[in-house]
This record gives C-alpha cells, structure tokens and sequence, in this order.
C-alpha cells in the first residue's frame, strides 16, 4: 500500500501553514495561556497548573460541567436509538408514500438556525407548561443531534447489501434476528461515531441550551459564557483546554469508527 | 414424434408426484406484471433451470419459492404443503445467492455454521456438519479466513456450502456461476452437476445463460413476460422449439416465412418467397394455418460448391457467400440466396489447413434433408 510521497512546492507549504496557523494557532495560544501562572489573561507568568486546581475546586463550575456531561450522555443515547431508527425505516422501509419529504424533514435541523429551534423548543416547553431544566435541555439536544445520527448510519446502512438480511433469513433467521444478527454488526461502528458526534455536539451547544434551560441547571457552556462577561480569567482557559481535548479524542475515535465501517462494507461489496 | 425426430429422448417419466408444484401463480409490482399465472411441477432429483431474458420474471419466481416475494394468486406446493404463507425462515428452501451474500464479519466456518445454529443442533453436531459441508465444497484449511480474503471461486462454494448446510429439500440457485470467468465457470459447472447428482437434492438454477442451463439442467423451463414458453429437456428444447420465439432465443436459427403449398401425410412443400421451395417433414401438430416459418440451425445446413449427388430428398438453395465468421471450433457462412433471403451456415472446422474453404464472392449450394427442417407458427 505504499503511495507515492507527494513532494510539496514552498507554495504548498506555505499556504497549508497559513491555513493550518488560522485554524488552531488560537486554540493552541489557549491552551498554552491555560498553564500561565500570572492572574492576568494576557501577561505570561510562567508555566503552572495553577488554574486547573482553581477549576476542580470551583463548585459552581464542577457542576456545570456535570450538568453538560449527563445531558450530553443522555441526549446522544436518544439521539442515536431515534436516529438509528428513522435510518433503518428510510433505508430499509418500503417506499412509502412522503418518504422523500419524510427525508427532507428530518435533515432540516441540520441547517435550521440555532436561534430558531431553540426559540421554538421554548415556545413549546412554555405552552407545555414543563417545568424547564435538565429534561428539557436533554429534549432540545436530542432534537438537534438526532439527524446527525441518522445521516451517518443510513449512509453507512444504504452500502450494506440487502441480500444479506434475506441470506440470513433464508437461513432460519426472523426478520428481527436477521437485522439484529447481520446487520447491526455491519453499522455498529457507524452507529458508535453517530452517538459520539452526538455527544460532542451537545457538549459544545450554547444557544439551544440557554434558551431551553431553567434556573440551578446550566451547562458548562452557558456557565463559561456568563462568566466570560465579568472578565476573562485564567481558569476559563484551562476549562476550554479540558474541552478542547476531549471534543478532539472523541472526534478522532468517531472517524475511526467511520473508518472501521467503511472498510468492513468494501468487504460487504460482491467481488 | 417418433417419426419427426427419432433421436429426441423423452421428457423424465412422469411417475413420482411432483416434489414442487407451481399452481397459476401471479405477481405484481404495481402495473407491471412479473409472473403470469405460471404454474409447473418439479420432480425431486431433479436439477431444473429457470432460462429467459433479463425482466422475464425468472428471479422473481424463484424470490417467491425462497420466499422473499409472497405471490398474489396462486399456490405454492412443497410436497403438498402450501408454501406460499410461510415466511422465509419456516420454509425447508434454502437459496444461493447471486453475489453469495456471504456474512463479511463472520468467519467461513461462521458462515457455513449460521443456519445450522438457528436449528438449534447441539454445538457437537454443528462442527461435524460444518466439516461435513467444508469437505464437500473441498474448503478445508480456509474455515478461519473472512470472505474478503477468498477468491471468487472459493466463495462461490462457500456460499453453496452455507445453503446446503441446512439440508434443504430444494436448493435454489439464482445465476450461481454469472460472477465466474469462463474457465472457472466451465470446471465449477461440473462440480455443480456432480453434488446434485451425489446428494441427490433438488436443484432449481435461475440463468440467462444458455449455455450454462443447457449443461446442468435436466429439465429447462424457458421463460418470457412472466410465463413459461417451453419446458423441455434441453435436446428437445433446442431440437423441438415450442414456438417460434424460443427456436430464437436459445441458440441461433434460420427463419424462412412461406406458403404452405402442398401437404401429404409426411412431407409439405412450403413456398418461400426469398428462398423458393422448401420440403419439410409434416409437423406433429398440424397447423392449418396456410403461411409457416421454416427454422434451421445453422449447423443442420450444409454446403458445396455443386450440391450433392443423390439430391433427392434434400433441399438445395443457391447463393453466394457473403461473409464467413471464424470461430475456431466452427466457421459460420453467411449466404446470399439467389432470391434474397440470408442463411447462416455453421460448419465445423474439421481440418487444420483447409484449403477447400468457401471464399466470400463464392456460388454454393445449401442443403439440408426435410427432417432437419422445424415448422413453426408465424
């Protein structure tokens, strides 16, 4: 599998520098000035994980990010059971009448405007009358992260031939353990990345999440922001690294999984 | 029929009751009309073939007798049993899949041994069927690999070992050697042909290729619009066309459209207008129809460059060559008849130097005995 090295000319180099240095060369000065050890945002004082214990000291933050963690599990397990769900019916249902506008609805919160569905997610909790907090965050980000879910795992189901659940089922398996047995080991890691997209979606929302939320129930994100209004303190960016790596761990183990996926479905493919 | 074509073998004797009887069953999609109230038995033992054009319904009907189509009328009959409510998985069929549908995440042993766990066989008895079944298709040595690290030809008899495992009472096959080349197909043919015959299963084989239906099957059903145009043996399909579209489907023929001119009790003179006069033996259903189509195979027609000596029961039709095609095996000659009408001739190439092949531009005379002739409704 050896590929030939492509050599780069100084103007390749260069703008893929320059590309690279605009995308992260903030994020790296964050994580760095989350080591400083001067009060002062901006004045460097040395190397220190001075902020990191203030983090794990401060309650107010602890459980904010508590608060994001739980809603974040929570929600991308919904998220990809719903998700999952509407995958197999779009790909494997009979083509029903209003699929293609079935279809179109439920990728339309991928390019809905925050603002608006976390306006209506309030809208509807208000006429409710639900009692906003943790429950009603957990809603709004299933509603959010859900489509994700179910584009990864249709367009990983829709390259899995269906043969395959009718060999099974030619061979003693009812349709259920047919699917249960052939086919949710074909999409597992697709349906793996789906529920880690999900959870870093959710993870990192702020708008959706201040509007649906209720008082003693922010989440690290609405909790970062307010705080971000009084002044910037050292802490928020040792906050923001934690962040940072984990989104980051999780997007890589997500595309492995992809990875994983599409790889055992070349192998799916005859011949 | 003894007197049409003396060497025809008859059609497998009819004593045995059917295993599978096809009762006028008809499916649908939407409009479109995929099975026509067909109905046919199959004896078991037997290795029959499913032979049409791609859309003539074949693979539906055998998505129906696996059970993947329900059928909208009629009945399927397994042994007397009516199949056609039963879910794929209740039904004692099992079926081989055009691309294998292998299972890329489990193992060949996995593979072979997945139906056989759903039976709920005790675990010593499955390894010994799935070593049974890996000795059978001579895979042993490969149960650990994963599909993708198997060749075309090894997961082909995967496949077949995987269907076979449950013992079925009849095995479907849908275009089981399409994905082969050539010379694997030829040899896996063969083996095919060979397993039926040991384990004495019922085969039903769907294909598009004649060749391939011809070689394996005992019995060949031709199929068109969703109905079965012939079901014979495969000589008597080839040698006794039922109508005049399958004497054009399977293999390659001559059509000449003519008068019936004279009929006696054995021979008819038929007048063709781009040919002349053709003698054929009477048919066994006589048609009364005036106008006919004469069908010859190309390899029935012989020719020279002065006709036979003794011409007597022979028709002979003058032309000239117009292109030769070779082929190796055989030489096809394309003649140009005198009156207008286009003969192919095949003649087998039974000499390494010929020198007394027929050049294009040549005259030759065709001939071809009475016999040889097949009547045909227009």
């Amino acid at each position: 599998m050896a590929r030939p090295l492509i050599r780069l000319s100084r103007f390749n180099i260069a703008s893929l520098a320059l590309g690279l240095a605009f995308l992260y060369l903030p994020i790296v000065i964050l994580v760095i000035y989350s080591f400083n050890a001067s009060q002062l945002v901006t004045v460097w004082g040395g190397w220190s994980l001075r902020w990191y214990s203030e983090f794990f000291n401060d309650q107010a933050m602890l459980s904010a990010a508590a608060m994001s963690l739980r809603v974040a599990a929570v929600s991308a397990t919904l998220a990809t059971l719903l998700g999952t769900l509407a995958a197999v019916a779009l790909a494997r249902g009979e083509r029903f009448k209003g699929r293609t506008l079935f279809s179109g609805m439920l990728y339309a919160p991928l390019v809905m405007p925050e603002v608006i569905t976390g306006l209506s997610l309030l809208l509807l909790f208000v006429a409710l009358g639900a009692e906003r907090g943790f429950w009603t965050v957990t809603i709004a980000h299933t509603t959010l992260t859900m489509c994700f879910v179910t584009v990864i795992v249709q367009s990983r189901l829709s390259g899995v031939d269906r043969s395959l659940e009718e060999a099974a089922m030619d061979l003693g398996c009812d349709p259920v353990r047919a699917f249960v047995s052939v086919t949710l080991p074909l999409i597992a890691p697709a349906i793996v990345a789906g529920w880690m997209l999900a959870f870093t979606l959710s993870l990192d929302d702020l708008v959706i999440a201040s509007f649906t939320t209720g008082p003693g129930s922010a989440t690290l994100p609405i909790r970062i922001y307010s705080e971000v209004r009084l002044g910037v303190k050292p802490e928020i960016n040792a906050i923001c690294s934690l962040i940072v790596g984990s989104i980051a761990i999780l997007i890589v183990a997500a595309s492995l999984a992809t990875k994983l996926s599409s790889a055992r479905g070349q192998n799916a493919a005859p011949m | 029929m003894a007197e049409v074509n003396p060497t025809l073998t008859p059609d497998i004797d009819e004593v045995a009751g059917p295993l599978l009887r096809i009762e006028t069953v008809t499916k649908r999609f939407g409009g479109f009309t995929a099975v026509d109230a067909l109905s046919l038995d199959i004896k078991a033992g037997e290795f029959f073939a499913l032979l049409g054009p791609s859309g003539c319904g074949k693979t539906t009907l055998l998505r129906m007798l696996a059970g993947f189509e329900a059928p909208d009328e009629g009945r399927i009959l397994l042994g007397g049993e009516d199949i056609a409510p039963m879910l794929p998985h209740q039904r004692p069929v099992n079926m081989m899949f055009q691309n294998y549908a292998l299972f890329p995440h489990l193992s060949v042993r996995d593979n072979i041994a997945f139906g056989i766990k759903r039976a709920g066989l005790p675990r010593r008895e499955i390894m010994a069927r799935v070593a049974e079944m890996l000795a059978l298709v001579r895979l042993e040595g490969l149960e650990k690999r994963r599909p993708d690290e198997l060749s075309g030809g090894q997961r082909q008899r995967v496949a077949l070992a995987r269907a076979l495992a449950r013992r079925p009472r009849v095995l479907l096959l849908d275009e089981p050697l399409a994905a082969l080349d050539k010379k694997l197909r030829e040899n896996t043919q063969r083996e095919l042909l060979e397993l039926q015959r040991r384990l004495g299963l019922t085969f039903i084989v769907v294909t598009h290729d004649q060749e391939e239906a011809m070689t394996l099957a005992d019995r060949i059903g031709v199929m068109n619009a969703g109905k079965l145009e012939q079901v014979a043996t495969p000589r008597h399909l080839y040698e006794q066309p039922a109508s005049r579209w399958v004497a054009e489907f399977v293999g390659d023929i001559n059509i000449l459209e003519g008068n019936v001119d004279s009929r006696d009790d054995h021979r008819w003179t038929v007048s063709v207008a781009n040919a002349g006069n053709v003698v054929v033996t009477a048919p066994r259903e006589a048609t009364d129809s005036a106008t006919v189509c004469v069908g010859i195979r190309p390899e029935k027609i012989r020719l020279s460059r002065r006709g036979p000596a003794d011409a007597g029961a022979m028709n002979r039709l003058n032309g000239i060559v117009a292109s030769v095609g070779y082929l190796g095996g055989a030489s096809v000659y394309t003649m140009s008849l005198d009156n207008g009408a286009t003969l192919r001739a095949s003649l087998a190439n039974t000499a390494r130097l010929d020198v007394d092949a027929y050049a294009v531009g040549e005259r030759v005379v065709a001939w071809f005995a009475p016999d040889d002739c097949i009547v045909l409704g227009r």
